[in-house]
């Protein structure tokens, strides 16, 4: 009986030990391999890191990196999704800036909005972000949840309602009671009103990721900074601001930048939902419905991607530079 | 130098000389003045400490209340479409083709949650089916989206790898690149892969998402590095570090990823790469309710009601779930 009981362990040890044996020696001789060149042996050294990067990279690469590389290519072709790209050179860049208005007009008016609701968007959900933050724990969930409402339920119709051509429209009808009108004002349907509705609209909506994700940033403020801040001599809220509250969430400035970039360059659908596809006079296009016309009225996707081409090259610009001044917050 | 020190000094003396002397007319006509009327300073001082205290309330009462009036304003404006839809699900029908539209209704009835039922009982493919997909495709890609984007950021943020740096910015940079046009190169991929028609296509595009890995590179910088090197003092691998200690350190990020995914995932249709009936989603479902047209308005109120209920719960919950993080606790 003993003996019996005695082997088994045994023989399994040994089995164990070869197995570890063979793993000890794959790995000295990989260790030994590495050692030969020093960009080898970084990588070496680094392994555990480049294994936890990498399932997130694989994804990144194949369902990102390469669409974007191939919508480049794609730029330089005529492409109708149906046919082989032919290859075209420059002629869809050329075409875009010498024989078409309309993408002129919608550059002019993605602009128009860009700066109005870029900075807009931007400080209102940091100032909003910023007064709830002040509010009990329970009341700044409610709170929260009450700005954030409109990016839940992605109800633009409300704004439909107001902005609708008859006497039953909310303006309408208030500006009629108080007679500064007679008539109704085909607000979606004329030139005149239409932009600085889509950017009152725009701004309405702007309390979306960048909202929450200020609101995450300002809750991990250490609250010591601001005892201390008070010692070294911050008089007021302005300076707490600036020097301390400002500083200590400049990584969630610099995120929500970048989305906001993204997001104001990429107005689009606010304009279909509210004055229709294309609205009146194009006084609403934007480059990003230039570009859906593009790919999904007429599917010329090389000459889309060449629009969108443009678009990413200006964000790029446009992120340096926001990079630079975010830099210099708080000093 | 020390010259051009001399003449600074002599200008801020002469500077302080013409203070001066405009401080002394000041005064002289002050003092003129105050001959002029006795018990003028007093009652004169008196009127404009008051009158400078009340004007420094007033300003303040009426920011105070003009800073609630504006905020008030833009809430009411934010939560009026959400207090419609839940209004219109109890409408019946006469007040649903009302124009213009009560906001509150009158007459509440559950007709149109009956009339959902006895259209999702007449659906080719059971209704609990389109449930179950959405479900599924919204936990896992959310959920994977997060696991995976937190642990590359974590590496990204916390360590110097060889690379790092350019795979971060073509990260942020690719956030920048309209996502409509990537739309056919994407297809033209998941389909070489073949997964088209799985669940595949459309969790894994959102599992490799961008927003999320920048999200969490952005918090995790805010991590003083001294709890990573104790930790690895005490003998923590790669991996534990960052599931055990840096991930609850950023709660109010992941939480905040979750909340945005889980919203966009739940209402997507999945209609473009996914052709199987019985692989469908929720959204795509509705759609099809909807397009039966204007005899369908009240079911399509009841399933809007329906549908946004999930992510408003998940929402509440999570938000109130988030306490003060204990990220500057720790180190002293």
């Amino acid at each position: 009986m003993e003996n019996t009981i005695k082997e088994t362990p045994s023989t399994e040890q040994a089995e164990k030990k070869t197995l570890k044996e063979k793993w000890n020696e794959f790995r000295y001789k990989v260790d030994m391999w590495s050692r030969k060149k020093p960009l080898r042996r970084k990588l070496y050294l680094n392994r555990v890191l480049y294994l936890m990067m990498f399932p997130y990279l694989l994804l990144f690469f194949t369902f990102t990196v390469l669409p974007v590389i191939m919508s480049f290519a794609l730029s330089f072709t005529d492409f109708n999704m149906l046919e082989f790209p032919r290859w075209v050179g420059w002629e869809n860049y050329l075409n875009l800036f010498l024989e078409d208005p309309i993408f002129i007009t919608a550059v002019k008016n993605t602009l128009i909005i860009a700066v109005v609701v870029g900075p807009g968007g931007y400080i209102l959900s940091f100032v909003f972000a910023w007064l709830i933050n002040e509010l009990p724990r329970y009341l700044r969930a409610i709170v929260t949840f009450v700005f954030y409402a409109p990016a839940l339920t992605g109800a633009i119709s409300i704004w439909a309602l107001i902005f609708s051509s008859d006497y039953y429209g909310w303006a309408n009808s208030i500006l009629i009671k108080l007679q500064i009108i007679r008539e109704p004002i085909t607000w979606l349907k004329d030139a005149k009103y239409i932009l600085p509705i889509v950017i009152a609209v725009q701004l309405w909506m702007s309390l979306g990721v960048n909202f929450l994700t200020l609101i995450a940033g300002l809750k991990g403020v250490n609250k010591e900074l601001y005892e201390a801040g008070a010692i070294d001599g911050i008089r007021n809220r302005w300076q707490e601001l600036w020097y301390i509250t400002l500083p200590s969430i400049k990584d969630q400035l610099l995120f929500s930048a970048v989305i906001q970039i993204s997001n104001t360059l990429g107005v689009g659908a606010v304009t279909t939902a509210l004055c229709g596809f294309p609205s009146v006079q194009y006084a609403g296009h934007t480059i990003v419905n230039h570009l859906s016309d593009y790919t999904s009225v007429r599917y010329e996707l090389g000459y889309a991607s060449a629009i969108a081409t443009l678009l990413f090259l200006v964000s790029i610009g446009l992120n340096s530079l926001i990079r630079k001044v975010i830099r210099k917050v708080g000093s | 130098m020390t010259k051009s020190k001399a003449e600074m000094l002599n200008e801020e003396t002469t500077q302080k000389n013409v203070e001066l002397s405009k401080k002394e007319k000041l005064n002289l006509k002050k003092a003129r003045h105050i001959d002029s009327r006795p018990f003028a300073e007093i009652s004169g001082m008196k009127i404009k400490s008051r009158s400078k205290k009340k004007k420094r309330i007033n300003r303040s009462k009426g920011g105070d209340f003009a800073l609630f009036l504006f905020l008030a304003i833009c809430g009411i404006l934010s939560i009026l479409p959400l207090i419609m839809i839940v209004n219109n699900a109890f409408k019946p029908m006469d007040e649903i083709f009302k124009f213009p539209p009560n906001i509150f209704v009158k007459n509440p009835t559950l007709n149109n949650f009956a009339d959902l039922g006895v259209v999702l009982g007449t659906s080719l493919v059971p209704f609990s089916r389109y449930l179950f997909n959405t479900v599924y495709v919204t936990i896992l890609g959310t959920f994977g989206h997060v696991i995976v984007a937190s642990m590359c950021a974590y590496v990204l943020s916390k360590y110097k790898v060889p690379g790092g740096g350019v795979i971060f910015g073509l990260i942020v940079y690719s956030l920048m690149f309209p996502s409509s046009v990537t739309a056919t190169p994407n297809y033209i991929i998941l389909n070489f892969l073949g997964l088209i028609d799985t669940h595949w296509s459309i969790i894994l595009p959102v599992v490799g998402g961008t927003m999320g890995l920048f999200l969490m590179r952005q918090f995790m910088n805010g991590i003083s590095m001294d709890y990573i090197e104790s930790a690895k003092l005490d003998g923590a691998s790669e991996f534990r570090i960052y599931w055990q200690i840096v991930m609850p350190l950023v709660k109010p990020a992941w939480i905040t990823l979750v909340i945005l995914n889980f919203q966009s995932l739940w209402n997507t249709g999945g209609s473009t790469t996914i052709y199987r009936e019985d692989y469908k989603m929720l959204s795509y479902a509705i759609n099809q309710i909807a397009s039966a047209g204007v005899a369908r308005t009240g079911t399509l109120n009841a399933v809007q009601l329906i549908m946004i209920i999930v992510p408003i719960a998940v929402f509440i919950f999570s938000q109130s779930n988030v306490m003060e993080t204990m990220q500057h606790s720790g180190m002293k």
